[in-house]
């Protein structure tokens, strides 16, 4: 046989995984997308749940309102597994979770549902991401606080490793932290930290032998963003970061065990709502980033779809980026080759400045006092990251093309169809899961329940046991998602993560500051006339931890001269409502990601009517064209979508807003 | 319409809640035009008007950024809801002193149920004024103690603004974390006033919260007042200690003499208006703090804050 040469693979790479984050409406109804999904050549399962099911709300809860099956699909009990995984042979199907605070449980539905369809738990695989600190800084969607969160996510990598080995129980996520702002640098660093947390808290939970059969079941979830080839030089540094912080710092010796897997959602942060065509080829770049270099080649991909910052995708939208990634394995000759950046100068000296940088900013977080001092620190350090990547965009030294330069457009018939080219929920949907719920709760067996939720809260208590059994057993018996996670806050009791924004730095001389301070001695001005210093009410209602925005438009308002009432996200309404009364708000910015805005926003317009504030309402976030007009009847003055790109822009149209509403005249120029 | 100043008074004199929103709004007002309404509002809760001190203690809650005020608020509130004490809290933040606002988001973490009607919060800017108090707070404090059980005003800072917030409560609880050796640095060389309560948080750390608590207890005995409690508390589930905190604050207001308190810190605080308002010259026309002083003690005692500011005017004229 001949030898193939040095630049060449005897045999061709099998390609990645791919998948599609997708699930939404019901189990039955995301179970039809699923299996046409993996009958288009999908390869494995990547389920988004929705908001109620990732922070631990059964769909009657208040908090649920407007949320159920938006952003995934609503899991409430095993009833629901089986009907997500219908006809879907679970011993052989590898399936991603994007499951955090409540992946515990999750997990468990998982487990009893493969019992009860006769496969042995043992040999199921897939993945929890079940990584809480991403929550608490970039995604939101945690339940507990951070000690109890942490010893979770321990126990259920602890349970996995021994009982279904195959099991990824963990997925680092950096991804989000790019979402939210963060630089390569910061990304790896972040996600470093984060992982050493996570194995030091697991090290408390599990005997040393097996530390390297842990180590080697840590895998990441990154992200990919438009400039590709940093973005590869930064996998190519984690890998490098990784391997010697098993070695050094956990003792791993066995080289499998100490390789960096990862899976990679390519960013969502620089799609644009302007001439979304555009994002087609901004995917594309990005998936070049996680697959072109050998030795930091995706697991796993997922691809977005290019209508994100429009909504939510439709299967076909889906389809689209799936097509993306068969071209991208089949046709072109990518996995035919070793890494084609050995011995590159250019790479290698890239990754080389990543690495000195993450290893001082792993330096500065380890510094910091405790997980809780942590968080905070690269919370702050995020959103001041996400502010100066949003001045750059506004003074135009970062180009976004379609969106601050070459903006001049064709109409793009891409969203031209009678859906406005999205994908919306039926708004039946949550009456129709709050229904089945009450009828699930109805048929079981209510003494085993009480049983097994007693059992949940003993175990809870004592932090020597883990959770895992108990919950298996809570799956079995029936119990719910909100019910099980109920019991767990009545021993842990409820968090508010840090908001980062109290500590955001002030702005840094850049070319928009003569514009801000124009705008400044407007909001003077306009304070003086209505006697107290404008105050404005930023809001996040529903379950959508996507906080960036709000944040982004607190610190703004902040230095623009207003006085802001900022209070994190998951409000309900009746929360915006009093903060509104009680804090003698002028307005009141709301701001909704997750597409339960027309539920939302009117059920606070109409409170706060009943209530006599009468200050404006400004809602931000991805909101559909088609749902502006019923937006402003509903009560709302102004609506700012991912267009709106121009913070002092929007600030100066809601100083304008609350100079009208209290009649002070425009000023004489 | 809004009501007037005499009008909100009266809401407050009846013990009316819902009133606290509006008595904000207007307190808080700069405009020249509404000086005449505060006034009024502020004339209508004053001993003379209620025939008393206001019924509502008022406690100052201060400690450094970070030591865990807020979230011992997020315990207190119910602690004393639990006991049907109405309580509204005035969180201040500080100003960003380059654009003049402020980010103000202690709000979430103190706020309970949304729907309870007998607790209040309002954060507020502290705007450019030294000391860690928002111009209208302490009137904001007083007015509300007329018609809330409670009234907390919780201000970041140590140093200088616990003389501040002295001024505006009846008790003072500073709050510090375990090991904040500059809170004993304070104390010791006299920067810092010696509060009422001493509270040290995050108990659940265990060691180094007991050998803070025992450090703090140390030096109060050394500055001679070892009767000033220092409780550690958790915010943590299960909190502890909140229960005991609340009975030491319940005790330290049993055992002044609050009218006495009160009109000290009217006088102080008339002072310092005047003083702000006026500034070193003002205070030689009135022949120098001292003699502004012996004279603020010969006035009546039942006068409020604005009443005895212009007196001192009218004497330096």
């Amino acid at each position: 046989m001949a030898e193939s040469p040095a630049h060449r693979l005897s045999e061709r790479d099998k390609p990645w995984m791919m998948r599609t984050y997708a699930g939404h409406s019901t189990a039955a109804k995301s179970n039809e997308l699923y299996r046409c999904n993996l009958a288009r050549g999908q390869t494995g399962l990547s389920v988004a749940f929705d908001l109620p099911t990732q922070t631990g709300y059964d769909a009657d809860h208040e908090l649920a309102r407007g949320e159920v099956g938006k952003v995934g699909v609503p899991v409430a009990h095993k009833g629901d597994m089986h009907a997500l995984m219908d006809a879907i042979p679970l011993d052989t199907m590898n399936t991603s979770m994007t499951i955090n605070a409540t992946a515990p449980w999750l997990l468990a539905l998982y487990v009893v549902c493969a019992e009860e369809n006769g496969v042995d738990p043992r040999v199921l695989q897939g993945t929890t991401q079940n990584d809480i600190v991403k929550e608490f800084l970039a995604r939101g969607t945690y339940a507990f606080p951070p000690g109890p969160s942490m010893r979770l996510t321990a126990d259920l990598i602890a349970h996995t490793v021994t009982e279904i080995p195959k099991w990824n129980p963990i997925n680092i996520c950096s991804y989000h932290l790019q979402e939210a702002g963060a630089t390569p640098v910061q990304e790896i660093a972040f996600a470093m930290s984060n992982a050493i947390a996570v194995l030091d808290a697991v090290g408390q939970r599990v005997e040393a032998a097996l530390m390297g059969a842990v180590f080697s079941r840590v895998s990441f979830f990154v992200n990919a963003g438009v400039r590709f080839v940093e973005e590869h030089a930064k996998l190519r540094a984690m890998a490098i970061l990784w391997e010697q912080l098993g070695r050094e710092r956990f003792g791993v010796r066995d080289a499998k065990q100490l390789r960096f897997r990862y899976g990679v959602q390519v960013n969502s942060l620089g799609l644009t709502e302007a001439q979304p065509e555009n994002n087609v080829q901004r995917i594309v770049l990005e998936a070049l980033a996680v697959t072109l270099g050998r030795d930091a080649r995706a697991r796993a991909v997922q691809l977005p779809a290019w209508n994100e910052a429009l909504g939510l995708p439709r299967p076909w939208d889906q389809q689209w980026s799936l097509r993306i990634q068969q071209v991208l394995a089949y046709e072109t000759d990518l996995l035919e080759y070793p890494d084609i950046f050995a011995g590159s100068h250019v790479m290698d000296g890239l990754v080389e400045e990543m690495l000195s940088g993450a290893r001082d900013e792993m330096a500065t977080v380890a510094r910091q006092d405790g997980v809780d001092a942590a968080v905070a620190y690269m919370k702050s350090a995020l959103v001041d990251s996400h502010g100066e990547r949003i001045r750059r965009i506004e003074s135009g030294d970062l180009v976004v093309v379609g969106q601050n330069a070459y903006a001049d457009s064709e109409p793009s018939p891409l969203a031209a169809g009678a859906d406005g080219g999205i994908m919306t929920v039926d708004a039946g949907v949550e009456a129709e899961q709050i229904a089945a719920l009450v009828a699930w709760r109805e048929r079981r067996d209510a003494t085993a329940v009480g049983a097994a939720l007693d059992e949940l809260r003993r175990v809870a208590a004592d932090d020597a046991q883990n959770i895992m059994p108990a919950t298996i057993a809570a799956a079995r018996a029936g119990v719910t998602t909100g019910e099980w996670a109920q019991a767990l806050r009545d021993v842990h009791g409820e968090y508010r993560a840090p908001t980062g924004v109290g500590e955001a730095s002030a702005p840094r001389r850049v070319s928009t500051e003569g514009d801000l301070e124009a705008l400044r001695e407007e909001v003077e001005r306009v304070s003086d006339a209505i006697g107290r210093r404008i105050k404005i009410l930023v809001g996040k209602p529903g379950l959508d931890g996507h906080s960036n925005g709000a944040e982004q438009i607190a610190v703004r308002a902040r230095d623009a001269g207003l006085d802001v009432v900022y209070e994190g996200i998951r409000l309900t309404p009746s929360q915006i409502v009093t903060s509104a009364l009680q804090e003698g708000v002028h307005v009141i910015g709301l701001s909704i990601l997750s597409g339960s805005h027309r539920e939302l926003v009117a059920e606070i317009t109409r409170a706060l009517a009943d209530a006599g504030v009468d200050a404006p309402v400004v809602v931000g976030g991805i909101i559909p064209d088609a749902d502006v007009a019923a937006l402003k009847e509903a009560g709302v003055a102004v609506v700012f979508t991912p267009k709106d790109f121009d913070l002092t822009q929007i600030m100066r149209t809601v100083v304008a807003l609350v100079a009208d509403r209290h009649g002070v005249a425009a000023a004489t120029r | 319409m809004s009501d007037t100043g005499e009008e909100l008074g009266a809401r407050l004199r009846e013990r009316d809640l819902t009133a606290a929103p509006a008595v904000l709004n207007l307190v808080e007002n700069r405009a020249p035009q509404q000086r005449g309404a505060i006034a009024a509002l502020l004339a209508g809760v004053s001993p003379a008007a209620l025939g008393a001190e206001a019924p509502g203690h008022l406690v100052g809650i201060t400690g450094p950024p970070g030591s865990g005020k807020s979230s011992l608020l997020a315990q207190l509130v119910p602690a004393w809801r639990a006991l049907q004490r109405s309580v509204a809290v005035l969180a201040v933040d500080p100003s960003s002193r380059r654009s003049g606002g402020a980010l103000l988001g202690d709000r979430a973490r103190i706020a309970v149920d949304a729907t309870d009607a007998a607790v209040f919060v309002r954060s507020m800017a502290a705007g450019g004024r030294l000391g860690g108090l928002a111009p209208a707070t302490r009137a904001a404090a007083q007015a509300l103690a007329a018609a809330f059980d409670v009234v907390v005003v919780e201000t970041v800072g140590v140093g200088q603004s616990e003389t501040d917030i002295a001024e505006a409560a009846d008790t003072v609880a500073v709050v510090v974390q375990p090991a904040a050796g500059d809170v004993l640095q304070f104390l010791k060389s006299g920067i810092m006033e010696i509060p009422d309560v001493l509270v040290v948080t995050k108990a659940d750390l265990g060691a180094p919260a007991a050998r803070s608590q025992h450090d703090l207890q140390a030096s109060l005995r050394s500055l001679g007042a070892p009767d000033i409690p220092v409780l550690a508390v958790s915010s943590l589930a299960p909190p502890s200690g909140v229960g005991e905190l609340v009975a030491a604050l319940d005790e330290h207001r049993a055992r002044i003499d609050v009218p006495a308190r009160r009109l000290a810190a009217r006088r102080a605080s008339a002072l310092a208006d005047f003083s702000a308002e006026h500034g070193d010259r003002g205070l030689r026309a009135l022949g120098g703090s001292r003699a502004a002083t012996r004279l603020l003690a010969a006035l009546d005692a039942s006068l409020d804050v604005a009443a005895l500011t212009e007196a001192l005017e009218q004497a330096a004229r």
